[in-house]
């Protein structure tokens, strides 16, 4: 694979291959001020061609690597930064195996840990985003890893995928220098990735101690509602929203029931962004009294 | 020294090799052996070796994942002895479940997939109503399928368990009843042992059989590295036992697999070092280079190489399984959809 | 007429965690997770004493759990204990 890239984000290094040289140019620019990968990579992502020929010929990225998803559809070459991201979400999603993997957007403040996590659409990623560029420190948009021996939750500060109507509401906010390119007409619409703030790449090998569990639900005509969540509930939430709770057998039990029998559970509906901006705040102030 | 295939197998047959290999080359061998199922495998090799911190919590994690796997496997398979026990049919585990039930040494280190199981062709229905009974279902149904598996092939149609979503397939025999090669799947019951649960394993030298028929007489030699280190396993296990290089000619040839059995021998013995019979190994044929080739046609980046080789021994594989005009009727079906 | 006896393993071997009225199990020998409510959990533990009959058992569970005994409850356990076989975590001896 001529074009080539190695990246560490939190604990999790990666090694990508690309047939083409545009991809890895967008990964680089991305990825920046990330530290040097440590050797031997944990996972291997490729972004090839499915016949040789789409090399050149209307041009299309497959994803391949360590781990594949069988009949995964290709796509342009235009959105090869997008193919590489889901590549390495793939290998943490079926190649992750120490750390229990949980598919949540998480922030820390004060050494404590506020983890969202639910159906895709919530607006999580979104809301991360915004509470890491007001005094929180992103851990990450897409997964929380939970260190089955400490309990504690270690960063995996990739690039924010913020799609469609979140693009703007972040581009207020944040330097041009940290977005992506603007990529149109994706299968999930509008998408540019936001490079996490210099804390969040500084501090990612710190984990956090959770304190608290979001189920965050997003409609435009809900109510803004807040319920607690039982430690059943929220246990059983918490494996559905896992890739790999199977994969760590005891440690993993004993990890998800520690968990949710020592944090505090919520779920929360809203139809702004600004409502559960303020929830969380209000939720937070009242777990640590 | 390039990475890929090539260097996986040299660091299997001589783990001291691992002294001499860099970071990068890691990445290499890692990526390889994940592409092969080998990476438990290496990781049992490189057990208890000095090694640099990140490569060694990397291997950890392959040693812990294949526990996992053996856990996973051995849970099957009592799954299955518990919805077959009224049946009293014997049911002999194969492949990599049997090595792990067995506790040999081809199952350490082994990932392992569905659940392959061994009963008497005039128990099937019996044993496939038990199964469903239980709560294993089609994962297919077409009828099509469903009629050319049961005609011809040497297993029943793919079940999969409805709750915990793992496949057992149930073979009545080896090979597919349209191979060449027939082997008797009567005398390979017959010789079976008992484990401690009642389930049962193939006789030391049925297990090198069917793993070479596995390896040669039925597939395209996917996952034939694999394969060929189970082999090998096996053949370091028992070959020193008394009179086995004797019973295993004499099961091979019962089988009418003489000439896979011998094959693996060579390649194993070639690519892993194996200490085999020279007399029932045979000399080196020619063939043997190109079957070296598609072993190792893997590289560093996991991908796989020397499409040219690939496709002849694809296309013989479906060759072996079919007849020419069983063949043409089936992939034009095919086609049709 | 005795009916078949009903077994499981050993506490040791399912470690539980109680999370707010259910039972969170982990079965070691499966490697698989269970959220159980009574009388689930009360059953396996009465099974840890050795293989035992339906009966036996219900007399057990009323007797010292004091799970109400009315209706049709051998049906009731019946069906409990044919979902715990499913699980993985009953079988018979």
């Amino acid at each position: 694979m001529r074009h080539n890239l190695h990246l560490q984000i939190g604990p999790a290094s990666f090694r990508i291959g690309s047939a083409w040289a545009a991809p890895i140019r967008a990964l680089s620019a991305l990825y920046q001020d990330y530290p040097q990968a440590e050797l031997p990579c944990d996972f291997t992502v490729r972004l090839e061609p499915q016949k040789p020929w789409r090399r050149w010929l209307r041009p299309s990225v497959s994803i391949a690597g360590d781990y594949v998803l069988p009949g995964a559809a290709p796509l342009p070459l235009e959105h090869g930064l997008l193919a590489a991201e889901m590549g390495m979400n793939l290998q943490m999603a079926l190649g992750q195996k120490r750390l229990l993997l949980l598919h949540a957007a998480t922030v820390e403040r004060g050494g404590r840990a506020l983890v969202m996590t639910g159906e895709s659409g919530a607006g999580k990623s979104t809301l991360a985003a915004l509470l890491g560029e007001s005094g929180w420190r992103l851990l990450g948009d897409e997964f929380a890893l939970l260190d089955p021996d400490t309990g504690l939750l270690h960063p995996f500060p990739r690039a924010v995928s913020l799609k469609n109507g979140a693009i703007a509401v972040l581009e207020g906010k944040v330097a041009a220098d940290r977005f992506g390119p603007l990529l149109v007409g994706t299968p999930k619409g509008h998408i540019r990735h936001l490079r996490p703030n210099r804390e969040a790449i500084e501090r990612a090998r710190e984990p956090a101690r959770p304190a608290l569990i979001l189920f965050p639900r997003f409609g435009a005509d809900l109510p803004e509602a807040v319920r607690g969540v039982g430690a059943a509930e929220a246990f059983v939430r918490l494996t559905q929203a896992s890739t790999n709770y199977g994969h760590l057998g005891l440690r993993g039990f004993e990890a998800l029931t520690r968990l949710v029998t020592q944090t505090e559970a919520r779920a929360i509906d809203y139809h702004q962004t600004a409502t559960a901006l303020r929830l969380v705040e209000t939720l937070w102030a009242e777990d640590a009294a | 020294m390039r990475g890929g295939a090539a260097l996986l197998v040299r660091l299997l047959r001589n783990p001291i090799a691992a002294e001499r290999i860099g970071p990068e080359a890691w990445s290499e061998v890692i990526a390889a052996a994940r592409a092969e199922s080998l990476l438990g495998s290496l990781a049992s090799r490189l057990g208890g070796m000095p090694l640099p911190a990140k490569l060694g919590a990397l291997l950890d994690d392959a040693r812990r994942d294949a526990e996992r796997a053996r856990v996973q496997a051995l849970w099957e398979a009592e799954m299955a002895r518990r919805a077959l026990a009224r049946l009293e049919v014997p049911v002999v585990l194969l492949k990599g479940t049997a090595y792990v039930a067995a506790g040999l040494s081809a199952g350490v280190g082994r990932s392992i997939g569905d659940l392959d199981i061994l009963v008497p062709h005039h128990r099937l229905q019996a044993v496939q109503a038990a199964l469903i009974d239980a709560g294993w279902e089609w994962v297919k149904e077409d009828g099509y399928d469903d009629l050319y598996y049961r005609r011809w092939m040497h297993e029943l149609p793919p079940l999969i368990h409805r709750e915990r979503d793992r496949m057992i397939d149930v073979h009545h025999t080896i090979l597919p009843l349209t191979a060449r090669r027939r082997p008797s799947a009567a005398a390979l019951i017959a010789a079976s042992e008992r484990l401690g649960n009642g389930l049962r394993v193939l006789a030391p030298a049925d297990m090198i059989v069917h793993a070479a028929a596995h390896l040669f007489a039925d597939g395209d030699l996917a996952g034939g590295l694999r394969n060929l280190w189970d082999i090998d396993r096996l053949v370091r296990d028992f070959g020193a036992r008394q009179g086995f290089w004797t019973e295993l000619e004499q099961r091979a040839r019962l089988h009418q697999l003489l000439g896979p059995v011998a094959r693996s021998l060579r390649l194993s013995a070639a690519l892993y070092g194996t200490s085999v019979d020279i007399a029932l190994a045979g000399p080196a044929r020619l063939s043997d280079r190109m079957y070296i080739r598609r072993l190792l046609a893997r590289d560093g980046w996991g991908r796989a190489t020397r499409p040219a080789v690939r496709l002849a021994f694809y296309i013989r594989s479906h060759w072996l399984r079919m007849p020419p005009l069983l063949l043409a009727r089936h992939l034009w079906v095919k086609a049709r959809r | 007429m005795a009916g078949p006896r009903y077994t499981a393993d050993p506490p040791g071997a399912m470690p539980t965690v109680e999370l707010n009225g259910l039972t969170a199990l982990f079965h070691v020998r499966s490697g698989m997770t269970h959220i159980l409510a009574a009388p689930a959990p009360q059953i396996l533990a009465l099974l840890a004493e050795g293989p035992t009959t339906r009966e036996t058992i219900l007399a057990r569970l009323t007797d010292r759990f004091a799970v109400e005994s009315e209706g049709d409850v051998l049906e009731l356990l019946e069906a409990r204990l044919s979902e715990l076989e499913n699980a993985g975590l009953v079988w018979r001896s």
